[in-house]
């Protein structure tokens, strides 16, 4: 078992025919994650990956024909935000949006419109999820992923990649890793991630990767304190040599009263009983020493 | 993207909100002229601000009060060319002092949270908005907008009696929406009135009336819907902008200049904050936050090695790439062509694992890189590096 992409994902692909859609598309069908079709408005009728996946004009018809139950957005920043709403209005019960670069009041109408149709956006600015052994979506690398019991949720994609390395290297598997977004408004939180693996039998342990800014971390650290007491879990938060005020607004600190510094998000976390890495290479040693069997 | 109180100003003003007229002024006689034309309109005083992007203006001594065209020249003087947090003041806003009866705070800003748009209000206006959160957060009102509605009439109504502003209802209610109309017209990520104030205003039979006004106001630009935005693009301040950020976004690399010794050039924001992390846990100090961004080729990477080298502080590189959406043979390209095109030479150390990373290793061995296979090791190295380095004079290459 695993959350958000598994055995049972049949998997769209929007924007198939572009550079990144393409090359990525390669690569998860390599990984053995099941891709029913692509979408490309102009292009239906035609093919991509040397034949192996049929192309569509719309998602509807990707989901008519193939029972597409999952999506994966390529499209460029510009036509995105429709792209995701096309999903959710086909009935897509899973889409992830790869897209960076999206504007953040669009992101809070396109959310809204998520919610009503009663689907799950993961991202944007995301990098997907994977479930090792099982299928992954989006461009994490499949090589670096070992299949195992530690769920791992993150804001950031190329720190994720570099935690899980050194989960695998140190023998330490995944049941499913999931990178967020890091855009100021994303489709799905760390908390709501951290309720999916506190309901998923093959995740043991749980591994939160945050950054500086906004108050997700303290968030995620008070749910993990209410609702996940004997759950084995490890933290790492990036950002604790980051100027201050480079990056965070003025507005985002008065929402959080004086939340968004590392030495906050740290203190919130370690105030629920979780251990945070001074680097990802200490994961490993943290989750075994919080009680994950690895 | 910030932007100054003036251009701010002229925003709301485009959205129909009460904004009291002001000139900017670049020169204490433009200082004078504009002072003079303020109080031939009838101002008894006029105020004199600078336009800088950073806060705390007003305790720095860059907002003055002047009672007469000279005394607002001389302030003029003093407060242009005035240095503010390390920004020189190059213009200041001239406009009429304002006779307030009463301040408050509103603020439309995005609310990561709950992902909407949040309208905060609080009744003790003028001052700085974090202490009133610290201290009393009661005393902050706060109301989400639609996601798609918008912020609805009874909504602004309800913010308007919150913050006793029952007397001007009907202007509060038309500000409040303003506000986040702006916001979504420029998709601006905050709208920030500190100052609204309750003014009086001489009419013209010798009796006063009171009205509701924007006397600040505070905006910033969310960076990603710029590119729809092309006019407000214009509104970006060149004068207070480090010309090696503006050269970084012109090539659609993150860049933040920092004080180390050590240049940094990661994929991915997070990992280049961790890797800054690193290199200060190995007992250096990172030169600058630099995010090549995703799916960077070889050019981007020369771009970015420029960058870093026109930091004559810097005695090492740390490479750092974990390919995904990167391909690392293209960065290694990349650095070899940059290296072969720099004319600075100082140590570089590279890591690139990720997607393609057995054919970069390839080309960084043939051509001769110093390599790291963890991150840990190679913040080590560069730490080395740069000890080993610093002090001596830069050595410069032959190439040019």
């Amino acid at each position: 078992m695993s959350i958000l992409v598994g055995p049972d994902t049949r998997l769209v692909v929007q924007g198939i025919t572009g550079r990144e859609g393409e090359f990525h598309s390669r690569a998860m069908l390599e990984y053995g994650t099941r891709i029913v079709a692509g979408v490309t408005p102009g292009k239906g009728g035609q093919s991509a990956l040397d034949g192996r996946v049929p192309v569509y004009d719309t998602v509807a018809e990707a989901v008519r024909q193939h029972a597409a139950n999952a999506s994966c957005i390529y499209v460029p920043a510009a036509g995105a935000p429709d792209a995701i709403m096309e999903a959710a209005g086909a009935g897509i019960a899973t889409i992830f949006c790869i897209t960076e670069g999206i504007p953040a009041l669009e992101m809070v109408r396109v959310v809204a419109v998520v919610r009503e149709a009663g689907a799950r956006l993961i991202g944007p600015n995301c990098p997907g999820a994977t479930s090792p052994g099982e299928a992954k979506v989006g461009i994490i690398p499949g090589s670096i992923h070992r299949r195992g019991s530690v769920g791992v949720v993150s804001r950031s994609g190329t720190l994720t990649y570099e935690a899980v390395q050194a989960m695998t290297d140190a023998g330490i598997g995944q049941s499913t890793c999931v990178g967020i977004g890091g855009d100021p408004i994303i489709g799905t939180s760390f908390t709501e991630i951290l309720g999916l693996f506190k309901e998923d039998p093959a995740t043991e342990a749980i591994v939160l990767i945050g950054e500086i800014g906004g108050a997700a971390e303290e968030e995620a650290a008070a749910y993990a304190g209410e609702h996940l007491r004997g759950m084995p879990m490890a933290a790492f938060i990036a950002g604790r040599t980051a100027p201050e005020g480079k990056r965070m607004g003025h507005a985002g600190a008065i929402i959080s009263g004086g939340a968004g510094t590392a030495a906050g998000k740290v203190a919130a976390l370690e105030a629920a009983g979780i251990r945070v890495a001074a680097s990802p290479t200490e994961i490993p040693s943290l989750l075994r020493a919080a009680g994950a069997a690895a | 993207m910030k932007i100054q109180e003036a251009d701010a100003k002229q925003l709301l003003v485009a959205q129909g909100l009460p904004v009291p007229p002001w000139e900017v002024a670049r020169t204490p006689a433009e200082v004078r002229a504009a002072a003079e034309r303020v109080l031939a309109a009838g101002a008894d005083r006029v105020v004199v601000k600078a336009q800088v992007l950073v806060g705390g203006r007003g305790k720095a001594g860059g907002v003055r009060l002047a009672d007469d065209a000279g005394e607002a020249e001389a302030i003029g003087r003093q407060i242009l060319g005035m240095d503010i947090k390390g920004i020189t003041v190059r213009k200041v806003l001239v406009a009429a002092a304002a006779d307030i009866v009463k301040e408050f705070y509103l603020a439309a800003v995005l609310d990561r949270a709950a992902r909407r748009v949040l309208l905060m209000g609080s009744a003790e206006g003028g001052i700085e908005i974090e202490q009133v959160a610290a201290e009393r957060p009661d005393a902050i009102v706060r109301i989400h907008a639609h996601p798609t509605a918008g912020l609805l009439d009874w909504q602004a109504r309800q913010m308007a009696f919150a913050l006793g502003l029952g007397g001007h209802v009907r202007a509060a209610v038309a500000i409040a929406r303003g506000l986040v109309a702006t916001m979504v017209a420029n998709d601006a990520d905050l709208v920030e009135i500190n100052p609204l104030a309750i003014v009086r205003e001489p009419g013209g039979d010798g009796t006063f009336a009171e009205r509701l006004v924007c006397l600040d106001a505070k905006i910033s630009l969310d960076d990603s819907a710029l590119p729809r935005h092309p006019a407000l693009e214009d509104l970006r301040d060149l004068d207070e902008e480090d010309p090696t950020d503006r050269a970084a976004r012109a090539e659609g690399i993150s860049f933040i200049k920092l004080d180390g010794s050590i240049g940094c050039m990661v994929n991915g924001a997070g990992l280049a904050m961790t890797t800054m992390d690193l290199v200060k846990r190995a007992g250096g100090e990172p030169a600058n936050f630099l995010d090549i961004g995703g799916g960077a080729r070889s050019d981007k990477v020369a771009s970015a090695m420029g960058l870093i080298l026109a930091d004559p502080n810097v005695r090492a590189i740390l490479v750092n790439i974990f390919g995904g959406i990167t391909r690392g043979d293209e960065v290694a390209r990349g650095l070899i062509e940059a290296r072969a095109m720099q004319a600075r030479s100082v140590p570089m150390v590279v890591r690139i694992v990720g997607t393609n990373a057995e054919e970069a290793g390839r080309l960084l061995r043939e051509a001769r890189f110093e390599t790291a296979a963890s991150l840990d090791e190679a913040a080590a190295k560069a730490v080395a590096a740069a000890r080993a380095t610093s002090g001596a004079p830069t050595e410069v290459s032959s190439v040019s």
